[in-house]
């Protein structure tokens, strides 16, 4: 090892590329907070140093006593908390920034599950530790856990976000420099968790466009849809008439009214909960115990698949209409069902 | 207030924190799940909880009283008024024991083969029954040391260890038994009244 | 007074010895059976290193582990060895230290009491940590656990195949021991005061170790209940973590981290109680602003519990919670700011010595700025989301931790040997050691926030071979800092027999501690003391500045 020396200092990197949009601003508080640290170590070093000598032990010399200097505690409390609050309010606004995706970001659907990232393009393509995104898109991952909590994280990104199993996270990122960064789990999820990282790429459009070809098993939606019907779907949810269930076509990101008063949006977590927790929450005027509980049989990367499929029977709208009320979309049922429980 | 009463004040602050974390995931989960909550009450013998509710509080009115004789030093006082705690004490935890049966015998012992007959509700249903054993249990517990520790009070009585003069003990073992009583009062309601009568 | 013995011959001895707490009864049954509060703090002073040793050895095991990018060892028993390190220190070495050694030793004596206010109850809390202690080495021999310190949930509950019962049991015993110390502490600190001893003239060490144990006492109950919901989801399944039924994993860690945050202050207020008596006594004046250091200390143990979230920034908290909880991480770090511009003004016009204590307390005040800042930067909602996870959050923490609180046990172990032992340390080889770990100290954590900016995750028994370089040089610091550590073991150890016998005030501080003599007797004083000076009354006052 000590023969490797050299080389150990040759490959030594002592601060991240900064390769996304987001990682320009957050490098400048970075920065910030590091200039304020230094002055501040600096300046108690020097400090004690310079008071310990200035007043060191001298025969014949006698302390004196001091009680304290109010005006000198309110000082050194509110000038390094108003420099705080500067730190703060930098620190929320970055973060604001980061947790709303613009409306036209790609979505990328990231399944973390032990002990390897599985990466799925709506186009159908996958592939596993690895993420390929075009330069100046922003990019919106989807995140899902199948088992422990995880945590993506690409540092020259500057953008981490925990993968928490039960529900979907995300994080969104625009790459701004071409190259290859490495991307990690950094939230221990067991043995391999070392080994849980991988590569992302970041490509010039043209480059982009070589490397997108589309998987051999159709787009995301094309898999959603054989899911769809292999597994029985289509009895209820059938897609023009008014089934036991509700309509699925146009349902995607509407507002849907419950059984129990309250309006919810038909989002990725909605859709998600629906398939694999279905009593969860029952559309008003439907039956609960009567869909199928899909958990065990689907896996994340499946469920990723149906919700595609589901989204593509919506005409393309924005991703989320903020602030725009709508009227939740009232399903009437047909005839009251009897209320017979299923058998066990 | 003296250190020993100030010293049991505090260890009853840190029984407050301890139940409360049990109340956060309650209060946490029932936000998430009203409905599956509201369900269970069904299953929950508001009878024999209610009764419950009620010995407690006598219980706590012999304790007191018990305080109030040492304070006097009446000792047969003392002694008879101990008595009567532990019995209403006992009579507690045999009432709880007929209600866990019951839930064993019902499948509604999360973790032992639990089944739901609302399968709508089964899973998180679940929780709450889990919840409901976490925190009668934690108290049934608290409730026994409570009995071990009247045992001890009944013991020291006896031997005339208690007067006007001295009767921390007494008070200090009052204060825990008071503040069991109080953890129940707070348990019951949202243990087995949520949902009923609609 | 010294006791006139005759010896064998019939001469006296004028120098035999006194007798005090050490010496007035031997055998076992004297020991462990004890409830002298100075036993006991001896008790606890012994399991405690014993523990910093285990803890130490797992590190320098993992830090051996990281010269190489690939790894030395497997995954599994790297995994095992950082888990295991911070389940020993944090719950068997950091929490405990301060208090229950030095606190337990001084605090009724800086009062002017014979004992705590239970002493029953102080040699129970010791027992209570043994038996914790147990289940935890239980764990160590088996093959140890490998969840982390945190057990994050379902991780811990359902899906690692190590001991994490027996580990999160031991923890669950310590937390009692924790918790009667404090209550002990509380109580004795409001009702066991001698006369004239008023809360404002409570030498400093009193304060912070009162606010310690309001901490303790408030928060450590809900570590106990969430390991119980972990030790039932574990044994039974019964699902309140799990997400296959609707339970919540992040709420494991809001109750975990409603206990682990304000535990992060049991773990560093002690120390801080240390530096403002070793500052006063080694500038030979009173504390700069004593009001405000005494009301820091409670500041901070209020705040403490109002900040907690700032640990679950990127779990999918809600973004005006974050933002909340980020600004009360700011508010909590003014306190202790005000405290180290305290110490350091103390200095000013004052008549400073470098003994050993005093070369400690530099450190800390050097070191727990660097950590106490770099807080900032993980309070700060952008550069956590950047940070959290990797080296920068290790760099962090042992800063504050081993930067500052064990160089200031180690400080405060040297400014009261004298009392606690009755003999005198080398002071030569201890200047030598503080210096070893200073050196030590630096060059293994200084590069690790480097390395945590640049992405290297924690808990990664290996890594991408770029870090490499940062990462031998922080192997190299470690084991310095594991030779400095061992100085003082050796040296105390050796004085303890062969030392030069101390008397009742070695340092001429102030404090009722340095009016009996060392070692004390079993009661503290020959009759209770009436108070009638302030705290650090090393002269008369001479300016009230503003």
């Amino acid at each position: 090892m000590l023969a490797s020396l050299p080389l150990l200092v040759a490959d030594l990197q002592l601060f991240p590329p900064a390769a996304s949009a987001q990682a320009g601003p957050i490098d400048e508080l970075y920065w910030f907070e590091v200039i304020v640290s230094a002055i501040m170590t600096v300046g108690i070093f020097l400090a004690v140093i310079f008071l310990a000598w200035k007043y060191r032990r001298r025969a014949n010399v006698r302390a004196t006593q001091i009680e304290g200097s109010t005006f000198l505690e309110l000082s050194w409390s509110i000038i390094p908390f108003l420099v705080m609050l500067v730190m703060f309010w930098w620190g929320a606004k970055l973060f604001f920034a980061a947790q709303n995706p613009p409306k036209d970001a790609m979505e990328v659907f990231v399944t973390g599950k032990q002990w390897m990232w599985k990466v799925q393009y709506p186009d159908g393509t996958r592939e596993i530790n690895a993420l390929h995104v075009p330069v100046g898109q922003p990019v919106k991952l989807t995140l899902a856990s199948e088992d422990v909590i995880h945590s993506f994280s690409v540092p020259a990104f500057r953008v981490r976000h925990d993968v928490v199993p039960g529900h979907y996270d995300s994080l969104w990122f625009t790459a701004t420099k071409p190259g290859r960064y490495r991307l990690y789990c950094t939230e221990y999820c067991g043995n391999q968790h070392a080994s849980m990282g991988g590569w992302v790429d970041v490509l010039d459009d043209r480059e982009y466009a070589s490397w997108a070809g589309g998987g051999s098993h159709g787009s995301l939606a094309e898999q959603g849809q054989k899911l769809f019907e292999q597994n029985g779907c289509s009895t209820c949810h059938q897609l023009d008439q008014q089934g036991r269930c509700p309509i699925l076509r146009g349902v995607y990101n509407k507002p849907v009214q419950l059984d129990d008063g309250r309006t919810v949006t038909a989002d990725d977590s909605y859709l998600r909960e629906s398939i694999l927790d279905p009593n969860a929450k029952i559309v008003s005027g439907f039956q609960p115990n009567i869909m199928p509980n899909f958990k065990g049989q689907l896996s994340e990367e499946q469920v990723i698949q149906l919700i595609a499929y589901v989204k593509s029977l919506s005409p393309t709208t924005p991703a989320s209409q903020q602030g725009v009320q709508q009227r939740p979309v009232v399903i009437a049922p047909q005839a009251k069902a009897p209320a017979v429980r299923p058998p066990q | 207030m003296d250190a020993s009463m100030l010293g049991m004040w505090t260890f009853l602050i840190t029984e407050v924190l301890f139940f409360g974390g049990m109340f956060a995931a309650y209060a946490v989960y029932r936000n998430m799940y009203p409905g599956a909550f509201a369900s269970t009450s069904k299953f929950m013998d508001v009878i024999l909880g209610g009764t419950n509710t009620a010995v407690l509080i006598c219980s706590s009115l012999t304790m007191v009283l018990a305080v109030r004789a040492a304070q006097l030093s009446k000792r047969r006082d003392v002694m008879l008024f101990t008595v009567l705690t532990m019995i209403f004490g006992t009579a507690f935890l045999v009432i709880k024991a007929f209600e866990y049966h019951s839930k064993w015998v019902e499948h509604l012992i999360p973790g032992f083969d639990f089944q739901y007959d609302e399968p709508r509700y089964q899973h998180n249903a679940q929780i709450l029954f889990f919840l409901y054993f976490c925190m009668t249990g934690m108290h049934a517990v608290h409730m026994i040391v409570g009995l071990g520790l009247l045992t001890y009070l009944l013991v020291q009585a006896k031997r005339n260890v208690f007067s006007a003069n001295y009767f921390a003990p007494v008070e200090m073992i009052g204060l825990y038994w008071h503040f069991v009583d109080v953890v129940w009062i707070f348990l019951f309601p949202l243990l087995y009244l949520i949902g009923h009568r609609r | 007074m010294a006791t006139i013995a005759h010896g064998t011959h019939g001469t006296p001895e004028i120098a035999a010895e006194e007798v005090n707490y050490l010496n007035v009864e031997h055998g076992w049954k004297s020991w462990l059976l004890t409830t002298d509060h100075k036993r006991i703090a001896f008790l606890y002073l012994i399991s405690i290193t014993a523990m910093f040793f285990v803890g130490g050895a797992m590190a320098v095991l993992f830090r051996i582990n990281l010269l190489e990018p690939e790894g030395i060892f497997s995954a599994e028993t790297y995994n095992r060895l950082f888990s295991m390190h911070g389940i020993v220190m944090v719950f068997f070495f950091l929490v405990p230290s301060i208090p229950a050694t030095l606190a337990n030793f001084l605090i009724p004596i800086m009062v002017g009491a014979k004992d705590l206010a239970f002493p029953r109850v102080n040699l129970l809390s010791w027992y209570l940590y043994i038996f914790g202690a147990m289940f935890t080495l239980y764990a160590v021999i088996r093959g140890g656990v490998d969840t982390g310190w945190t057990f994050y949930a379902p991780y811990s509950s359902t899906y690692s195949n190590s001991y994490v019962l027996s580990a999160a049991m031991g923890v669950f015993i310590a937390g009692f021991s924790s918790i009667l110390t404090g209550l002990n502490f509380i109580v004795t600190v409001h009702k066991m005061r001698a006369p004239g001893m008023t809360w404002g003239r409570l030498p400093l060490f009193v304060w912070a170790n009162y606010a310690t144990g309001l901490i303790q006492v408030l928060g450590t109950p809900v570590l106990a209940i969430t390991i119980l919901l972990l030790a039932f989801e574990r044994v039974a399944h019964v699902g309140i973590f799990d997400p296959n039924i609707g339970g919540d994993p992040i709420l494991f860690q809001h109750l975990f981290w409603f206990y682990s945050h304000p535990a992060v202050y049991i773990m560093i207020l002690p120390g801080m109680g240390v530096i403002s008596e070793i500052v006063a006594c080694f500038s030979r004046k009173r504390v700069f602003g004593y009001n405000f250091v005494a009301f820091s200390s409670m500041g901070i143990a209020v705040l403490s519990f109002v900040v907690w979230g700032h640990h679950m920034f990127v779990t999918g908290e809600a973004m005006y919670t974050s933002v909340a909880f980020s600004f009360l991480s700011f508010m909590v770090a003014v306190p202790s700011a005000i405290k180290v511009f305290n110490w350091t003004a103390t200095m000013y016009k004052g008549s400073v010595s470098f003994d050993t204590p005093m070369l400690y307390c530099f450190g800390f005040i050097g070191l727990f700025t660097i950590g106490g800042l770099t807080g900032l930067f993980l309070a700060a909602l952008a550069t956590d989301v950047a940070t959290h996870g990797t080296y920068f959050i290790v760099a962090h923490f042992h800063y504050v931790m081993v930067g500052g609180m064990v160089m200031a046990f180690l400080g405060g172990l040297h400014f009261w040997w004298p009392k606690i032992t009755g003999r005198l340390y080398p002071e030569a080889w201890a200047k030598f050691a503080a210096l070893i770990i200073f050196i030590g100290f630096n060059l293994t954590f200084f590069p690790q926030f480097i390395l945590g900016y640049l992405g290297m995750p924690r808990r990664y028994h290996a890594y991408p071979p770029e870090f490499q370089a940062l990462n031998v040089l922080s192997t190299a610091g470690a084991s310095i800092l594991g030779i400095g550590y061992l100085i003082p073991m050796i040296y105390f150890a050796w004085s303890l027999k062969a030392g030069p016998k101390a008397g009742p005030n070695p340092w001429g501080a102030t404090g009722l501690e340095w009016e009996i003599q060392s070692p004390p007797t079993t009661f503290n004083f020959d009759e209770t003391p009436t108070v009638t000076k302030e705290a650090y009354d090393y002269g008369p006052l001479e300016e009230i500045v503003g």
